[in-house]
């Protein structure tokens, strides 16, 4: 361990409306289930000195259905995903990543919130938020804003959101076709991904999104446009190819993110039929 | 920060964004809660929070104020995990024991090998290859 613990600051509050209270007079980094924030507080590598923990604010663990939408609060977890007969019924490609985030303890802890708050481009959730035109409801002590998931990120680990806000759900407007999700890493538990896509089919119309072959999650737009437009799946997976801007890094190269993620959208097209 | 540990009420004056396992190892003197990778990855800090297995290592004591907390320790020495693990050979070194059996301990009875592998996938062990550990949870879990 490698920060000096007696230097952080934190606030814990048990309310939204305790927190946002909090959150508009002191700049505070929110922490809920710490599966990303202390992993950089033991390298030495954590930001934020001050903290307001909203771990213990109920009134966000929910999952609810609001008609056809499906909402999600900030603070589920991936075990309360797992156990979620309304997630497996309308979203269970959410149960799927959920099984492959870390291991049970992990599960246990993260937050859909976080995974969202993080920003990582390799976040496991994120391609399903993406794919499905989830929204982000961002709430502060001067009112509620929704910020349409494809909208919410700015860049490479930043987002839309200001820092007196704090996510408190994500909506999930109808989602009809067929889901379908996997993640390719090193192992099957305890994996960042070297690929994550989520895509919906519906007929010969579908929406695609992966992690980390980009600075952010991404939607493939062009690629959805040239299934659309009737071509043919070899086609599609050369516009793919294209459209994304991988990296080579430690977990894996460039190229064989190129080949994987072309190789996953004809398993998509195929298995979706 | 006032919890429970071991069922006993105790109270921590450790910073509350200490780590939950340093609480552990250095207020209270519970070291068999091993650290591993510090990054939620290995398990071996593996302890239960409200009877959920969670890294220790990523857990502020913040958050643990009014829990329930479990260890090792809190098993005694005669727990049926901590015999077969030792007659199964399940311990080689040693270091992820004491986190296999937390998260074992989350098993139901009559599990698959497969919900064995599942329930034990955020714990890694270097020397024993798993099977013996397998077959020490199985040995205890089946009926």
């Amino acid at each position: 361990m490698r920060t000096a613990i007696s230097t952080l600051d934190v606030r814990s509050v048990t309310t939204v409306r305790d927190a946002l209270a909090v959150l508009r007079d002191e700049e505070r980094a929110p922490i809920a289930g710490a599966t990303d924030l202390f992993v950089a507080l033991n390298f030495g590598t954590l930001a934020p000195r001050r903290f307001l923990d909203i771990w213990r604010i109920d009134e966000m663990r929910t999952i609810a259905a609001d008609g056809e939408t499906l909402v999600i609060g900030a603070l589920v977890t991936y075990t309360d995903l797992i156990r979620s007969p309304l997630i497996a019924a309308r979203l269970p490609m959410l149960v799927e990543a959920s099984r492959q985030v870390g291991g049970p303890q992990i599960q246990n802890r993260g937050t859909i919130g976080g995974n969202i708050a993080n920003a990582s481009p390799a976040g496991d959730s994120l391609p399903i938020f993406a794919a499905v035109d989830a929204v982000v409801v961002l709430r502060s002590a001067a009112g509620d804003r929704r910020v349409g998931f494809n909208e919410f990120y700015t860049g490479y680990r930043a987002s839309v959101r200001r820092a007196d806000e704090l996510i408190v759900a994500v909506e999930i407007p109808a989602v009809s076709g067929r889901q379908w999700f996997r993640k390719v890493g090193t192992r099957a538990a305890q994996a960042i991904s070297k690929v994550v896509i989520a895509g919906v089919r519906d007929g010969e119309s579908a929406r695609v999104a992966l992690g980390s072959v980009a600075p952010t999650v991404v939607r493939a737009r062009q690629t959805e446009q040239a299934l659309a437009a009737g071509g043919s799946i070899d086609e599609a997976v050369d516009v793919l190819r294209r459209e994304i801007v991988p990296i080579d890094d430690i977990r894996s190269t460039a190229d064989y993110r190129r080949t994987v993620s072309g190789n996953l959208l004809r398993r998509f097209w195929t298995e979706t039929q | 920060m006032r919890f429970t540990l071991n069922g006993e009420a105790r109270e921590a004056t450790s910073a509350p964004m200490s780590r939950l396992l340093d609480v552990l190892r250095e207020e209270f003197g519970l070291t068999g809660t091993k650290e591993g990778c510090g990054e939620g990855e290995c398990g071996a800090c593996t302890v239960l929070v409200d009877g959920d297995p969670v890294c220790s290592c990523l857990v502020p004591l913040v958050q643990v104020d009014g829990a329930a907390v479990q260890t090792i320790e809190g098993l005694g020495d005669d727990h049926p995990l901590q015999h077969t693990f030792m007659s199964e050979v399940g311990a080689q070194c040693g270091i992820c024991t004491p986190g296999m059996i937390m998260a074992a301990l989350s098993l139901g009875e009559n599990p698959s090998l497969d919900d064995i592998k599942v329930a034990l996938a955020g714990n890694l062990c270097r020397c024993t290859g798993y099977a013996a550990i397998y077959r020490a949870i199985m040995k205890v879990k089946s009926a």
